[in-house]
């Protein structure tokens, strides 16, 4: 990125969730999950949901990656690395709050 | 035409074409507005209040909307506001499951009807705005003090910390000052802004001389939302609605026919868009006799242009075919008489010139403000 984000980023006590107005849903039509947000449908793969089904407002960001690494017994790096890229893009646009 | 509109839930077998489930609503709660917009998207000719469907059946409506897979409902008209059943439409919504988006001219909705909508689980409000001068913004809604009212409502979405867009049609009147409108927005406390160049169906066709910038205006304002994009990365989310006359392809209008969304009018007529009414030989079946999946699968007029296989070249052979579906059919119809026609917004169709033409006639006369 070559201009600063006004989203800020994810640190290891932010306490990601999604905000007022964007909400994870599960439909049979449409096969599977998605996240609905303002004039948006994105499709979510099982792994996307499983990580935005745990940003509650309540676990921290760190927290949620050791309970993602364990529950897939992925290692952690590799889960960190995903979970940030996946949550960060998540925040710049505007769908979910650090 | 081949499609036999069987929900199969597989794609392209023996020729068949799928059938998709619609992901969009738009439901046009009635026709009623106080607003005067010359580009305004509703039919010339508008529903009469005393066909406007009663709360109970938008109720149905809408948990059948969702049975069908739709995921979002735009509340819109008209001004929604003027029904004074908003708010229990917006609840049947929301208890149907559904994500519920008011779109909203921001002309009567009180303080206390959006507490209650807000209340009620109101996802997200769009409130349109004319402009970023507040006396060219009145003149071109034909509404003195529209927009103090609007930003009025805006802040109260803010502070009721509902998600707000800000959707502002771009013309020649305003298309000057596309930073200054994405400035206002953010202001306001937008989490996203439409900048979407007018499109020329219904009132906005018959105010095309009045509206059409010229190509440079069009160059230019098209050329500032990716700088703007980069500049206010990860703060407002900025979605643009190309101006198609001066577009090389055509836009994928909707989805596609019939693809990934459907309009119901006030009186409950069922659309594959809101201007779809304006081809002729098309008979929309009513939600007052029938379910909005038997419509889906089976109104003629739904199986009238889905797919691909009704369109000429050079649509048949082009790589585009999928991807923009020949562009529009209202479109397609206004501008060369046949609704099955290649979009003449493509520089492909022998028709173009008819679109190049069209751009070129601009005249400053008086806006035919919509009125019911």
């Amino acid at each position: 990125m070559n201009t600063p984000a006004a989203a800020p980023s994810i640190l290891p006590d932010s306490r990601p969730r999604l905000p007022r107005g964007v909400r994870l849903v599960h439909n049979e039509a449409q096969g599977g999950w998605v996240l609905l947000a303002p004039e948006r449908v994105f499709k979510a793969d099982a792994i996307a949901a499983e990580v935005v089904k745990r940003c509650t407002g309540e676990t921290n960001f760190e927290a949620i990656v050791d309970d993602l690494a364990r529950t897939f017994r992925a290692p952690r790096e590799r889960v960190l690395a995903d979970v940030t890229a996946l949550l960060q893009g998540l925040a710049d646009k505007k769908l979910l709050e650090l | 035409m081949t499609t036999d509109g069987r929900l199969s839930g597989h794609a392209g077998h023996n020729g068949r074409k799928p059938l998709h489930n619609p992901l969009g609503m738009l439901a046009e709660l009635t026709h009623r507005c106080p607003l005067g917009c010359p580009y305004c998207s509703n039919p010339l000719e508008m529903d009469k209040r005393e066909d406007e469907l009663d709360t109970a059946t938008w109720a149905r409506v809408l948990r059948e909307a969702a049975d069908l897979g739709v995921l979002q409902v735009h509340l819109s008209g008209g001004e929604p506001a003027s029904r004074r059943d908003l708010v229990d439409i917006m609840a049947a919504a929301r208890g149907a499951g559904l994500y519920t988006n008011l779109i909203t001219s921001g002309i009567g909705v009180t303080d206390q009807r959006l507490n209650e909508l807000a209340d009620a689980g109101l996802d997200h409000v769009q409130i349109s705005i004319q402009d970023g001068e507040p006396k060219s913004a009145d003149r071109i809604a034909g509404y003195e003090g529209a927009y103090a009212r609007k930003r009025a409502l805006a802040r109260a979405v803010v502070a009721v910390k509902l998600p707000l867009t800000v959707n502002i049609v771009i013309h020649r009147a305003n298309i000057a000052r596309i930073d200054e409108l994405v400035a206002m927005a953010l202001e306001m406390g937008a989490s996203r802004v439409e900048i979407a160049h007018v499109q020329y169906y219904g009132w906005a066709l018959k105010n095309r001389a009045a509206l059409m910038p010229t190509r440079d205006q069009v160059e230019r304002a098209v050329g500032r939302i990716e700088p703007l994009r980069k500049e206010h990365h990860g703060r407002i989310v900025i979605d643009a609605v190309v101006p198609d006359y001066y577009a090389r392809f055509p836009k994928p209008c909707v989805g596609g026919w019939g693809r990934r969304s459907l309009n119901v009018t006030p009186a409950g007529r069922v659309l594959p868009c809101h201007a779809a009414e304006s081809i002729p030989g098309l008979e929309f079946w009513s939600v007052k006799d029938h379910s909005l999946r038997e419509i889906w699968e089976h109104n003629p007029a739904f199986n009238a242009f889905r797919g691909t296989d009704f369109l000429p070249e050079p649509c048949q052979s082009c790589e585009r075919r999928d991807v923009d579906f020949g562009g529009c059919r209202c479109q397609a119809f206004a501008l060369t008489g046949n609704a099955q026609a290649t979009d003449p917004v493509c520089h492909l169709s022998p028709h173009h010139h008819v679109v190049e033409e069209q751009a070129a006639i601009r005249d400053d006369a008086e806006y035919v403000y919509r009125r019911l």
